[in-house]
């Protein structure tokens, strides 16, 4: 193993994390925003929504994502939606979070027992009110554990970008390994970068999800 | 109406290759998950013992499977055994090792937490009836443990089913890739076939798995 | 006879069509009066109450408080909860919120009153009920009865002008009901307007100006605590407060 390889490589790694990062963030945090909206209309029931919702959350928990941007990058641009690699990387992984999302939060939802809501409102809050102050910051506290295993799952899930040719940290070793024949130091850089990503979210994570379960709430 | 081109799905044997291809990422996974239960019961029990040394590499054991990508995983034992051992391993096997291994891990703290979650009170009512300690597991824990693990263990083919997807990109030949050749071959007569053909991945994939998830979640509303 | 805050006016109220939980009933709040509400389970008490404070909708009649109709989809309906103070069986109280910011949450987010004049009040509130010192705990570290103690202060921190308990002891454990019971006794004695649903007889008999007793969704009984606990008038109320009594075993002989 040759360190000096391996250091002359770092460039094109870090350029790499730099790009799954970008498009990790941007589409876990829209998959965030999308599966709490889902999860809501669930929640509520709202008609004809709902029933979208369900079909949504069926079609993408039971195909990988490895498919679905297959289907979005050489399908759609057939029907004339032509969208960039990067576009694409990010609507995929926020379609995708986001049904892994809803479920997160509908479980929180419907864990907060349905006096919470009534109690709130026979204080004389408004539903709004009732589900911004009452119902949506316990369901999001029970939510957190789930929550956070599911960013460090789609963060794992980005490594499938290379297939719709991102320049990212698959593609960069494979590419590398390819070229050179530099096998080792190629995946030994792979697990570093990778670590460096995900280690961070999941030390954080674990400890947000003690102080949510020992310090919350006063327990 | 426009011609969507189905037709290129059913020219000469394509379709039949599609579910050849499919077949390969069954066999893949039901290998794997076969592997993994087997194992999987075995490290869960091992996770519950009070033995620090098998608590310490257990614990690292399930951080590695958690932290990796699958995908990494399969890069290392695909590449990195053939660069390091000197043996060139198929690719095929190569997938099995590595879904056995991050499918053990999964299993086994599904078993860890089915063991762990039964309540104190249900070995000692088991207990003040007078049962031994086989009884007690026999007739007490385990059917309550099963109940518990079944259906996340059915949740697990899945997600196993679902993650075969990625061995195309170490070059087996599965639905996917099938998929690909396809549309490559028949570019020039079907250009639009892409749409077709990728839908069609699409749908054989949910196939696959909607009725196992349907399952799990059936199970899990009758037993919990 | 004082004025009429609620009015019942011939209500039912079914989940299945052709079985009424509440069949065509009809009941007055005057202010300054405590109702209180008995019967078996499943007699339709506590959705009576609830309708009260339209957290169920009915299907036939009308509820009004001082001549406006509460009903779930009543544009004012936040308003008018504002004025019906309500606490529940199960201890409702926020678990994200110290106890006090459960007092305080409505009347600041609500009514939008000056933080620190609600604070101030709620501090009142909380002494009076003996519980100034846990103000700063979350829900989980205080006992049922503290919760529920908490519970009344929370709903009495909005002024409302009727209150509401639903079975408020029935989740107590025995040791606790007594120090709730003592709370809305001072507050039946200050002339609060109270509606009570309860299955402490002797401390209904306490309470009650008024006793009503419900068994399948109609009112069969209702009257002064004296009469209504020693000369009931109905088989089915005598019935319903045997009951509570017990006779002394006699051993069968050997």
């Amino acid at each position: 193993m040759s360190i000096d390889t391996m250091i002359s490589y770092l460039p094109l790694y870090w350029k790499a994390l730099i790009l799954t990062l970008r498009i990790g963030w941007m589409g876990i945090v829209l998959g965030i925003a999308l599966g709490l909206v889902v999860a809501l209309i669930q929640h509520f029931k709202i008609p004809v929504l709902r029933q979208i919702a369900v079909v949504y959350i069926e079609l993408i928990r039971n195909t990988p994502l490895l498919v679905q941007l297959f289907f979005l990058y050489y399908a759609l641009p057939r029907l004339g939606l032509k969208i960039d690699a990067e576009a694409c990387g990010v609507l995929g992984l926020s379609l995708h979070g986001g049904a892994y999302m809803a479920e997160v939060f509908r479980s929180g939802l419907d864990g907060v027992p349905a006096i919470q809501a009534q109690s709130a409102l026979a204080l004389g809050m408004t539903r709004g009110q009732a589900i911004r102050k009452v119902i949506l910051p316990q369901a999001i506290s029970t939510s957190v554990p789930a929550f956070v295993a599911n960013i460090i799952f789609l963060l794992k899930e980005t490594s499938v970008f290379s297939a719709i040719s991102l320049m990212d940290l698959m593609f960069t070793a494979k590419d590398l390994i390819g070229l050179y024949y530099t096998t080792i130091e190629c995946l030994v850089l792979l697990v570093i970068f990778y670590l460096l990503m995900l280690l961070p979210v999941s030390i954080i994570g674990s400890i947000v999800e003690r102080k949510v379960r020992y310090a919350g709430f006063g327990d | 109406m426009r011609d969507l081109g189905i037709d290129i799905l059913f020219k000469g044997v394509n379709f039949q290759r599609l579910l050849e291809g499919l077949w390969v990422s069954m066999r893949i996974s039901l290998i794997s998950v076969a592997i993994s239960i087997v194992l999987g019961l075995l490290i869960g029990a091992l996770m519950t013992l009070k033995n620090p040394v098998i608590k310490v590499i257990t614990r690292i054991y399930l951080e590695i499977v958690r932290i990796m990508p699958q995908l990494v995983l399969l890069f290392i034992v695909f590449f990195g055994t053939t660069r390091v051992l000197g043996i060139n391993i198929d690719a095929e096997y190569a997938s099995i090792i590595v879904f056995s291994f991050w499918g053990t891990a999964e299993m086994g703290d599904l078993v860890r937490s089915a063991l762990i979650s039964i309540p104190r009170h249900q070995y000692e009512s088991a207990a003040a009836l007078g049962m031994n300690r086989l009884q007690t597991f026999q007739k007490i824990i385990l059917p309550q443990t099963l109940r518990r693990l079944i259906p996340n263990s059915i949740n697990l083919i899945t997600r196993m089913i679902k993650t075969t997807s990625l061995v195309m990109m170490i070059g087996v030949v599965e639905v996917l890739k099938v998929g690909q050749q396809i549309i490559e071959a028949n570019r020039t007569t079907d250009p639009n076939g892409a749409f077709v053909v990728y839908g069609a991945v699409f749908v054989l994939y949910f196939i696959a798995c909607w009725p196992i998830s349907m399952l799990a979640r059936y199970l899990e509303k009758r037993w919990n | 006879m004082a004025e009429t805050i609620l009015e019942v006016s011939h209500i039912t109220k079914e989940y299945k069509e052709g079985q009424p939980v509440l069949d065509d009933l009809s009941l007055e709040v005057h202010k300054g009066e405590v109702v209180v509400i008995v019967g078996p389970s499943g007699c339709g008490k506590s959705t009576l109450l609830r309708t009260m404070n339209a957290l169920e909708p009915i299907q036939k009649g009308k509820i009004t408080y001082r001549g406006q109709e509460i009903r779930p989809d009543a544009k004012n309906i936040t308003e008018l909860r504002q004025k019906i103070g309500m606490v529940f069986q199960s201890y409702d109280l926020f678990p994200h919120k110290t106890i006090l910011e459960n007092v305080t949450l409505a009347p600041v987010l609500v009514q939008k009153r000056n933080k620190a004049e609600v604070e101030e009040e709620a501090l009142k509130l909380l002494d009076r009920v003996n519980l100034a010192d846990r103000k700063d705990d979350y829900p989980r570290q205080l006992s049922g009865g503290q919760k529920q103690r908490v519970a009344i202060c929370r709903a009495l921190a909005m002024h409302p002008e009727v209150m509401l308990f639903d079975e408020v002891t029935a989740a107590l454990d025995p040791e606790m009901v007594r120090e709730v019971l003592d709370v809305m006794l001072e507050l039946a004695k200050q002339g609060n307007t109270m509606v009570i649903v309860t299955h402490e007889m002797a401390f209904a008999k306490a309470v009650a100006d008024r006793v009503i007793f419900i068994d399948q969704g109609k009112i069969v009984e209702e009257g002064n605590p004296i009469d209504f606990f020693e000369h009931p008038r109905e088989e089915r109320t005598r019935k319903f407060l045997n009951t509570f009594s017990y006779n002394k075993v006699e051993k069968e002989a050997e």
